[in-house]
């Protein structure tokens, strides 16, 4: 096989594996913007990805699965929102206990409706999964030297779910620059005393945020079990929640920013898994652990403000009090 | 902030209110029981006589309570000084390497009693460096340090992989763990103290851990609450504008809570690595890490609270093992559910029933001063 196309196989899995760190990287945004840290992006993904899985096996159907997805990643996004802006609980706690509640709760459930030791039944494809979708022309333009693939490997040939998401930062953005909920949303994250001042809720709009929040971690979770795998298999986020929050503090809470974090973080996990220990040739071997602690150590340099600096909304983690 | 709750006593704050928090936590696991299938109240039964029941539970109930006592001691010195150490999972198991260091080096060498104190201080130096650097940056950077300890869980995990993968697995092994200790590197049982009651253990690693973590407990009470140090670690936990008109060294403190909790939780490492698997295994500390932050929370970050507390989940996690082999729909992964409600209940959630607890005692307290007309009130 020779370079190029191995090139191209590889940016592939990127947009493959950036997915869902695209959705809940996004869905973070919507939080922290908000001024509601969420560490249980991690739990309400995996939580989505069981009930997507079990629901799309159970009916049949994928976009069944996708509702039952949505529908627990938001119930837990409105428990959060109930425990840290409700009850003015401590925001980093409630998202940790969401991501505990989640992993034992899609074991135990899954093994004891299913039985197959976590694992939801294995989704043929057809209805009950989404399949991918050959753009137009794909075969032909592919026969194209040098651009061809690129089109028909890179661009076509993806589930849905994958042009949603990347639909999906540009509405993100529209949404947050450009309509009055997304001032306001941002206002809250800031200042919230100065929108509150002005006669609007800031619970509610807190809530708002965190729903959209929620809706997003659907869209990931569903991704996992339903788009990319076929069915739900334990901890199968297996730490993507956290790499998407480093991706949004790499993005410095910016939705275009975020889609090239999440495919720079996506680029590193396919190179080490396509190339598990790269050797240079002549030197040493760089150990595939390296390439999968990468996005970890970026983040902790970047935080550390070596690469620019990461400000975060100013109000965020802090519960409102409406009496001072 | 407005303080919109009435005080209370004490009794109530520290008692009556985390005990409804726990209850409600565990009415809540009992509903999941009863969504699989199972009859919580047996299961309740079975989990108590699986950790209490004979000297091997006992056993295994207070090897894993070893295990959280350290963790649950890791987040609380962080808490007093109002940060969030999620990272314990990645200081305790890098603190194996700490041990390990120790153990191989020197388990033909020197007997158990030496070797002990070493790989203790190995350990803790392992886990205080592994917290220095997210300390370093929160106190000089301002980098969130809840942010940083997740990254450096992850980056500890994959450290360790390729540690033991590459470097540490003896030549021609299989398995990603390093070689046995020699008996100069294992821990004295503590069966005798069973056998004590009346019992006893045959397979439980119950080891002398047990007794260096309630050692530590007891100085980190005294750390907190009765050394200058201790002192000033509470007043940037309770108001850091407050430690710094007070001219203290707000860098210099939160590097040494965040070192002492890193130590805390390195040592860890010595009851599994040194005391019960006898080597240095992947992925040894099964979660310990994150359960101390439950067990914090419902210890009130308070010595002697986090010490029951750890027993608690010790109970559970050995009971909760048991109750898998009668009821296969729970396993112990119903723990993590528990630790999940138990963080959600008693820690984000710990003022729901406040106003409505106030309330009620309010008005006790009112019906009882009634017939006394002195006006003693307030």
């Amino acid at each position: 096989m020779d370079t190029y196309t191995t090139i191209i196989l590889v940016l592939d899995s990127t947009v493959r594996l950036a997915v869902p760190l695209l959705f809940a990287c996004l869905a973070g945004l919507f939080s922290e913007r908000a001024g509601v840290f969420d560490i249980g992006l991690e739990g309400k993904m995996l939580a989505a990805a069981f009930a997507g899985g079990a629901a799309a096996a159970v009916y049949g159907s994928a976009l069944i699965g996708l509702a039952f997805a949505i529908m627990i990643s938001v119930l837990l996004a409105l428990l959060h929102g109930f425990a840290s802006i409700t009850h003015r609980g401590n925001q980093i706690v409630s998202g940790v206990a969401i991501n505990f509640i989640a992993a034992g709760s899609t074991i135990i459930l899954g093994q004891a409706w299913f039985r197959q030791g976590g694992r939801t039944p294995p989704l043929s494809s057809g209805e009950s999964r989404f399949s991918s979708i050959t753009l137009p022309f794909a075969d032909e333009i592919g026969q194209v030297p040098l651009i061809g693939p690129i089109y028909a490997e890179l661009l076509s040939g993806h589930s849905i779910l994958v042009y949603l998401a990347f639909f999906a930062v540009p509405l993100t953005w529209w949404i947050l620059f450009r309509t009055r909920f997304g001032l306001r949303m941002r206002a809250v994250g800031e200042n919230p005393g100065a929108v509150d001042t002005a006669g609007i809720s800031v619970t509610w709009l807190r809530y708002r945020a965190v729903i959209c929040c929620g809706i997003l971690c659907g869209f990931a979770g569903a991704y996992l079990s339903v788009a990319q795998n076929a069915g739900f298999v334990k901890d199968m986020t297996a730490g993507k929640g956290f790499i998407a929050l480093a991706a949004l503090i790499f993005a410095k809470w910016k939705p275009v920013n975020a889609m090239f974090a999440c495919l720079l973080f996506g680029f590193l996990d396919a190179v080490a898994i396509r190339f598990a220990g790269i050797r240079i040739p002549g030197l040493f071997e760089i150990p595939p652990q390296f390439m999968q602690a990468l996005p970890y150590v970026l983040t902790v340099v970047l935080l550390a403000g070596f690469i620019g600096k990461a400000i975060p909304p100013k109000a965020g983690g802090q519960p409102y009090v409406k009496e001072r | 902030m407005a303080v919109p709750y009435a005080k209370l006593p004490a009794w109530v704050d520290y008692g009556l209110i985390p005990l409804i928090n726990l209850v409600v936590a565990f009415l809540v696991a009992g509903l999941v029981v009863l969504a699989v299938g199972e009859n919580p109240l047996r299961a309740a039964i079975l989990l108590v006589d699986g950790a209490f029941g004979s000297g091997d539970g006992i056993g295994y109930t207070l090897f894993y309570a070893t295990n959280f006592i350290f963790t649950g001691l890791c987040v609380a010195v962080a808490f007093h000084c109002g940060l969030f150490n999620i990272g314990g999972e990645g200081q305790a198991y890098v603190g194996g390497l700490g041990v390990a260091t120790a153990c191989l080096a020197f388990d033909s060498v020197f007997p158990w009693w030496i070797n002990l104190p070493l790989a203790t201080i190995c350990a803790a130096i392992v886990g205080a460096l592994w917290a220095l650097i997210p300390a370093y940056l929160q106190a000089k950077r301002g980098s969130h340090i809840v942010i940083t300890t997740i990254m450096f869980n992850f980056i500890a995990a994959s450290l360790m992989v390729w540690l033991l993968v590459d470097l540490l697995k003896p030549p021609g092994a299989m398995a990603p763990e390093t070689r046995n200790f020699a008996e100069g590197a294992q821990l004295p049982r503590l069966d005798w103290l069973i056998e004590m009651f009346g019992l006893t253990i045959r397979s439980a690693p119950f080891n002398i851990t047990f007794i260096l973590a309630l050692i530590s407990a007891y100085l980190v009470w005294v750390l907190i609450w009765r050394t200058r140090l201790g002192y000033e670690i509470r007043t940037m936990g309770h108001s850091p504008k407050a430690a710094r008109y007070a001219g203290m060294n707000e860098t210099k403190i939160i590097v040494i809570a965040m070192m002492i909790s890193g130590a805390l939780a390195g040592m860890m490492a010595l009851n599994p690595v040194m005391g019960a698997q006898e080597r240095l295994q992947l992925d040894f500390v099964t979660g310990a890490g994150f359960v101390g932050i439950a067990v914090a929370l419902m210890g009130r970050s308070h010595p002697a609270g986090i010490v029951p507390a750890a027993i608690l989940f010790g109970m559970l996690y050995q009971g909760g093992a048991e109750i898998s082999f009668e009821m296969p729909a729970i396993s112990r992964d119903m723990i993590v559910i528990i630790q999940g409600l138990v963080i959600l209940f008693a820690g984000a959630l710990e003022h729901m029933f406040r106003p409505a607890i106030a309330s009620a005692y309010m008005a006790i307290v009112a019906q009882r001063r009634e017939p006394d007309t002195q006006g003693s009130a307030t």
